[in-house]
């Protein structure tokens, strides 16, 4: 099967009812997408396809045949962190850091469809996504602080 | 472990086909709920195969048909929550599905999905009955207010396959899911009501979820204190992880009120 990942087409031959969480961590190396809950309760494991956010703990392997897969990995350009990556650094959005891949997927997704964003908008937005820390404060603020 | 298929077909015609024709094969569509038992190995009998109908073209799209709104089984919630139809004709139906899960879960969960599903729980099945929705197959409509026939078992047959469910317009709904948490929350209870015709529905109170016939008959006649007494005779709930009858039933009775009054 071939889909893009984080902007590279690859070739893949895996059962295609696989998990995309499993396959990225265990055959591609891409470990920075956690499993959490493993049933679409957490978000730890989102990743973006075709740009939505999903769970790829809910996903199997064969459906994103054909479709661009993100993962945190993607993010930064080279070694250049996005905005809301850096403001995540400097507004201390991370403590043990399970939920900030996803986190940082799903904010990402936030930023670029809504053209404001309120207090309110990025709790709603994240709300697929739990912080076992409950750092949800830091998380929010370092997400405004991208917002317009 | 034994390996399970994975199954693409290219269009809806091939899905039909694989679906008569392959031993020990389920539908995939959102995975929201598939997947964790898959992973988890709890699906019974085990399957064999997955077969994908997510991608199928003739699963998808919010459409007019005569003086009805149809959506493809496949259909995700995110894309129903933008439809402008849906919004316009179906507001109760949008406001379920943005109850359901959140962005994650909502970007792919499908009406097709939470109907095989037939989760007695299930956020967009109160919504349907009340609004006599018929849920269209591959080969035949099935009313709504006869596809649930016990606890997760459908009027479906073990071959059949949904591929939309349709809509007759021009009905007021109301719509209120009572859970946990405003996202990510299994209903408690969720309620879906509709004046005229009076359709009292409810989920998370039975082993299905039920239209509540005797205080629909009572609404019908402008009875709400009627609807609102019989409501709580209509409904079987229990206590589980969730809740309890007790506060099932209270609740319900509230949720009645609150929404016949709207």
């Amino acid at each position: 099967m071939r889909f893009t990942l984080n902007g590279t087409a690859i070739s893949l031959d895996v059962v295609g009812t696989r998990r995309l969480l499993d396959v990225l961590r265990e055959d591609l190396h891409l470990t920075g997408t956690k499993e959490g809950c493993g049933e679409g309760e957490c978000g730890a494991c989102s990743v973006l396809i075709d740009g939505e956010v999903a769970d790829s703990c809910l996903i199997a392997v064969g459906q994103v045949e054909g479709r661009a897969v993100t993962t945190v990995e993607g993010l930064a350009d080279g070694g250049r962190l996005t905005a809301l990556q850096q403001a995540f650094i400097e507004h201390g959005a991370a403590q043990c850091g399970i939920c900030t891949p996803g986190m940082l997927l799903a904010a990402h997704v936030l930023l670029q469809q809504a053209q404001r964003l309120s207090a309110a908008d990025v709790r709603e937005g994240l709300a697929g996504n739990l912080c076992r820390c409950t750092g949800y404060t830091k998380i929010i603020d370092a997400v405004l602080a991208c917002a317009k | 472990m034994r390996e399970v298929n994975y199954l693409r077909p290219k269009n809806l015609a091939e899905a039909v086909q694989l679906y008569r024709t392959t031993p020990g094969c389920r539908l995939l569509a959102g995975g929201t709920d598939l997947m964790v038992m898959l992973h988890a190995r709890t699906l019974r009998p085990e399957p064999r195969a997955l077969l994908d109908v997510w991608s199928l073209p003739e699963l998808k799209g919010v459409r007019r048909v005569n003086e009805a709104l149809e959506i493809g089984a496949a259909e995700s919630y995110t894309a129903i929550i933008r439809s402008p139809d849906v919004l316009r004709d179906l507001p109760a139906l949008a406001a379920a599905a943005r109850t359901i899960g959140a962005a994650q879960i909502q970007n792919r969960g499908t009406l097709g999905g939470n109907l095989a599903n037939a989760s007695p729980a299930g956020d967009t099945l109160p919504v349907l009955l009340a609004y006599d929705a018929v849920v269209v197959t591959d080969r035949r409509s099935i009313a709504i207010d006869t596809f649930f026939t016990g606890y997760r078992t459908t009027a479906l047959q073990s071959d059949e396959l949904i591929t939309a469910v349709r809509f007759p317009l021009g009905r007021q709904v109301a719509f209120r899911k009572v859970g946990t948490r405003a996202a990510q929350a299994i209903s408690k209870i969720v309620m879906a009501v509709s004046r005229s015709p009076a359709r009292i529905a409810v989920g998370s109170v039975a082993e299905v979820p039920l239209r509540a016939r005797r205080a629909e008959t009572a609404l019908d006649r402008g009875d709400v204190d009627g609807a609102v007494a019989a409501v709580a005779e209509d409904i079987r709930p229990i206590d589980d992880v969730r809740s309890t009858a007790a506060y099932r039933r209270a609740v319900t009775q509230n949720v009645l009120r609150e929404l016949t009054q709207q």
